[in-house]
């Protein structure tokens, strides 16, 4: 049993029905009587609306309904998405309506919803909707958002700014004053989509005798989703439950929630009808979040010696058209560029510009990857400045290993100060060196110059806080027929959880994991619960259901003590038995221990317990755990074609304890892919009127197979002291280095054209523009 | 009107009849009109690859034909790759075995491009594999569990080939 509990590569329980079709997403959904919408959305990324004329649409074949503001309760029609993540910096907190008919502010806002037979007749009728619009000017790039109020993201604002702060410790200043050396950069990042491959989707059954809907969405917090719909629609709690099935992929933007979640449920009680809409792929691309540009001014002020002295900038944040997830990414970007290193003083600030763009929430990695490269650059910089080797700078300025727990004067997005609680930095770097065979390639680099190949090297670390409370619940439940069931809050979307709380609850119960059924994400199910981003999971639900399945061990053995009268201590229990150590034919079972604090009529429970041989846990942790690792990469650029080959990823990650090696190996190399993306391929282009310009998989690339190496990892194990299982998330690392790596492989192997390079993504178009530049200034 | 045909299509070794609206994409058809949901859609342009399904033997893009189109051939889905309920096929197993899915919801589009790859070609590269699935997104795993899935299942297939 112990091989197949915490720590073991467990294969995982969640294959089977996905592997054979029988998995249920949300599209899968057939009721009877379904109405499938179709969303009439903005064509211009700013426009006042004059007139929505829906007569030629209403009559069309199979058209129930289109709805339009005017349609909805009086008291909803202007109604705003809740205000998620206040924040005294946000000075104008913009928010959707459920449909807007007066401003819309990006492409793709929701103006009416058709209800018809079949979404081919939905999709039909939506196209004969006719909106009259009065086209504003629209606010693009983030910079000029802040730099011209004539191109306003909302009418009725003066300006684009929408939130700023400061954020730092330590004299900057003096700190600049008396420096040796000052190395600067401008740096422009950007990151595009989530692009999970299933997109939104929604049902929602209505049950009008019971007054109750039931939503399932494609969604990464149920618990949050119904949280906002109650609170948007002003309903009784009770009213929604929220299921997410299995989800096809989350990556971020299925963590918050969106307007099409209330209105579905609304529209299914007011007309007494399921519904059902499944977003489209272009739709995706225009009204799913995203997270992307970031512009960054920053300076590094360092001794002879290469010991960094200070860190000092300024950011500026696109959120798109509105902010439902406050200034998190922004936030979070600002406090993850100290990092691993030493840095005695620091300064930033950040201003948040408002664009007519779909709002920014956080992708995979949530604004550290910016930051990162932010201060990874500086790194570079600094090294090549003082012609110091780029690992060995990295060395000489992180947190010593003895330091930890380490603080330094900044509070993270949990209001906590930022204390570091384990880590092994410089180790975590030498690993990922050695992995990387660092000391052999400048040999190699010799040979291939000799062959007329262009290859360099990068490297990046990174400190990411993950398994962010406020908590995660459990509930461990032997029911009377002696099956076990977890239940937990946040949903699964490829993570995972069955298989490995399933692992945590089969320990302490001493029963196999595959005993165990898992049920996830349903908020009909347990009475809290948030969802599964920012890597939380692992920590708040793993932790929970630790501490559950331990305590209803205790219970186990208090019963079972009554039942087999002998004294708890000389109990164990084993494949679902409690008996009596060294009299194994002394014992009873889970099931029958669970048969009888179930109760008869009239009768005591044994041992004065409560009933039910369950119990919930709601671990919070104390503060983030914070996870790092080290990133090399090794890079062959053509210089001709622009094209870019990894030809070796090395990823030294430590997120403590591992539960699950083999999931945890999975986590990183697709976190990697998607950094691998983000650098390489992804661009989500707008113009300078804010209009799209990528919504298909052809304009905006992922990476496909041949474009991802198989990533070398380690796994340092750095316990947090802050759970009770010492584990630390996992789902992000792999993204958060990833471009600051591949960016400073890219930049050394054209090294013998002095190109620096400061934006991302890197797409061979631009990187021919450079060379080219390049070779015309050196004749 | 819309236009609308009979037609008859075989999936997995079962007959649906129906009438259909001669637009009806073939994705649509196999999930929603014959209630097979194994199939998953992406991206309704032929790129994601995740609708993917056997025609006659050769994979086809369900989302970019109409289900018309398919009217009098043979399909095979996701739901009909396993030999019965109890058992995986060895392709499925690879899966299990080395990670080849996380989410799952490009899972559909993998097995089948592989099943057709490893048939032509039963003792691969992994860089052939690679190639062979480079229509295929996945934005969970990196490819690199499904890769090794691809190479595992190779080796197994030439077992059960031998036996």
């Amino acid at each position: 049993m112990g091989a197949r509990a915490m720590g073991a590569r467990v294969r995982r329980m969640e294959d089977p029905s996905l592997l054979t079709g029988r998995a249920v997403f949300t599209d899968d959904i057939h009721l009877p009587g379904t109405l499938e919408a179709a969303f009439v959305r903005s064509i211009h990324a700013h426009a006042r609306i004059r007139d929505i004329d829906t007569s030629v649409a209403a009559t069309m074949p199979g058209v129930f309904k289109v709805v339009t503001t005017a349609d909805l309760p009086a008291d909803l029609r202007s109604v705003r998405v809740p205000f998620q993540v206040p924040n005294p910096a946000i000075t104008q907190p913009f928010q959707q309506r459920l449909l807007e008919d007066e401003e819309v502010c990006f492409v793709g806002e929701p103006i009416a919803m058709v209800l018809a037979g079949t979404r081919y007749q939905a999709e039909d009728a939506a196209a004969a909707v006719a909106v009259d619009y009065e086209v504003l000017p629209a606010a693009s790039d983030c910079r000029d958002a802040l730099a011209d109020a004539s191109r306003l993201c909302h009418a009725d604002s003066d300006n684009n700014l929408c939130a700023e702060f400061k954020l730092g410790y330590g004299d900057a200043s003096a700190a600049f004053a008396g420096a040796d050396h000052i190395f600067e950069v401008s740096l422009w990042s950007h990151r595009g989509a989530g692009l999970a491959i299933e997109n939104r989707a929604v049902v929602a059954e209505p049950d009008t005798l019971r007054d109750v809907v039931t939503l399932w969405s494609a969604t990464q917090s149920p618990f949050l989703v119904k949280q906002n719909v109650v609170d948007m629609l002003d309903w009784p709690a009770d009213r929604l439950r929220v299921i997410a099935p299995e989800v096809g992929g989350g990556f971020g933007p299925k963590t918050v929630y969106y307007v099409e979640e209330a209105l579905i449920p609304l529209c299914a009680m007011m007309y007494d009808r399921p519904i059902k809409w499944v977003e489209d792929r272009r739709e995706n691309f225009v009204a799913t979040n995203q997270e992307r540009d970031q512009y960054w001014e920053m300076a590094l002020a360092c001794g002879d010696d290469g010991k960094i002295l200070a860190v000092r900038g300024t950011m500026i944040h696109d959120t798109g058209a509105y902010m439902p997830w406050g200034i998190i990414s922004p936030y979070i970007s600002a406090t993850t560029v100290p990092g691993p290193y030493v840095v005695p003083a620091y300064e930033l600030t950040t201003r948040v510009a408002l664009t007519n763009k779909v709002a920014v929430t956080p992708v995979r990695g949530a604004g550290r990857p910016q930051a990162v490269f932010a201060m990874e650059r500086l790194m570079d910089r600094a090294a090549d400045g003082l012609g110091i080797d780029r690992a060995e700078i990295r060395r000489r300025n992180f947190i010593p290993t003895e330091a930890m727990p380490y603080s330094f004067g900044l509070i993270f997005r949990d209001g906590k100060p930022m204390t570091y609680d384990s880590g092994d930095y410089p180790r975590c770097q030498s690993e990922a060196l050695a992995l990387a065979d660092y000391e052999g390639f400048e040999n190699r680099r010799a040979k291939a110059r000799e062959e007329g190949r262009h290859v360099g090297i990068g490297i990046a670390n990174f400190v990411e806080g993950t398994g962010l409370g406020p908590f995660e619940g459990a509930t461990v439940r032997v029911h009377a027929n002696g099956k076990i069931t977890v239940y937990t809050g946040g949903g699964d979307s490829g993570q995972g959880h069955w298989t490995t709380l399933a692992q945590l609850c089969a320990e302490p119960l001493g029963v196999d994991p595959s005993d165990i059924a898992v049920e996830v994400g349903d908020t009909g199910k347990i009475a809290n619960g948030i969802g599964t981003f920012a890597s939380r999971i692992a920590v708040n639900a793993g932790n929970s259901v630790h501490l559950a399945a331990t305590s209803v061990r205790a219970k186990a053995i208090k019963v079972a003590s009554h039942l087999l009268e002998a004294a708890e201590e000389d109990l164990d229990i084993e494949d679902g038995r409690i008996f009596v150590k060294g009299v194994p034919e002394v014992s009873t079972t889970l099931r029958d221990v669970a048969r009888a604090v179930r109760g008869m009529p009239g009768f005591s429970l044994p041992g004065g317990v409560e009933p039910g041989l369950e119990s919930t846990e709601y671990f919070s942790p104390p503060q983030a755990a914070y996870c790092n690792g080290t990133a090399v990469v090794e890079v062959e650029v053509d210089p001709e074609t622009g094209e870019v080959e990894i030809l070796n990823f090395a990823m030294a990650h430590d997120s403590g304890n591992l539960i699950n090696p083999f999931i945890v190996d999975g986590q990183v190399q697709g976190a990697c892919a998607h950094g691998i993306g983000n650098t390489l391929l992804e661009w989500m282009g707008y113009d300078d009127d804010a209009q799209p310009l990528t919504t298909t998989f052809a304009d905006y690339l992922l990476p496909s197979a041949p474009d991802v190496p198989r990533i070398d990892m380690v796994h340092v194990e750095s316990p947090t002291p802050n759970n009770p299982l010492g584990v630390k998330g996992a789902g992000e690392g792999g993204t958060i280095p990833a471009l600051a790596a591949i960016v400073a492989a890219v930049e050394d192997a054209l090294s013998p054209y002095g190109i620096t390079l400061d934006d991302v993504p890197i797409m061979p178009g631009r990187l021919t523009e450079l060379i080219d530049d390049a070779r015309a200034r050196t004749g | 009107m819309a236009d609308r045909r009979r037609i008859s299509v075989t999936i997995n070794g079962d007959t649906y009849e129906r009438e259909v609206e001669t637009r009806l994409l073939l994705s649509d058809f196999i999930r929603h009109e014959c209630e097979l949901t194994g199939t998953h859609v992406g991206c309704e342009h032929g790129v994601c690859g995740a609708c993917t399904i056997l025609l006659d033997g050769i994979t086809a893009r369900s989302c970019l034909m109409l289900a018309v189109q398919a009217d009098g051939h043979e399909l095979l889905t996701i739901e009909g790759i396993a030999p019965n309920e109890e058992e995986l096929h060895p392709l499925q197993q690879a899966f299990m075995d080395n990670h080849g899915l996380q989410c799952g919801y490009c899972t559909p589009g993998m097995l089948t491009t592989l099943l057709e790859f490893l048939r032509d070609n039963p003792d691969p590269t992994e860089k052939e594999v690679r190639i062979a699935i480079s229509g295929n997104l996945c934005r969970c795993t990196g490819y690199q569990g499904i890769v090794d899935a691809a190479l595992d299942a190779a080796g197994r297939l030439r077992e059960e080939a031998k036996a």
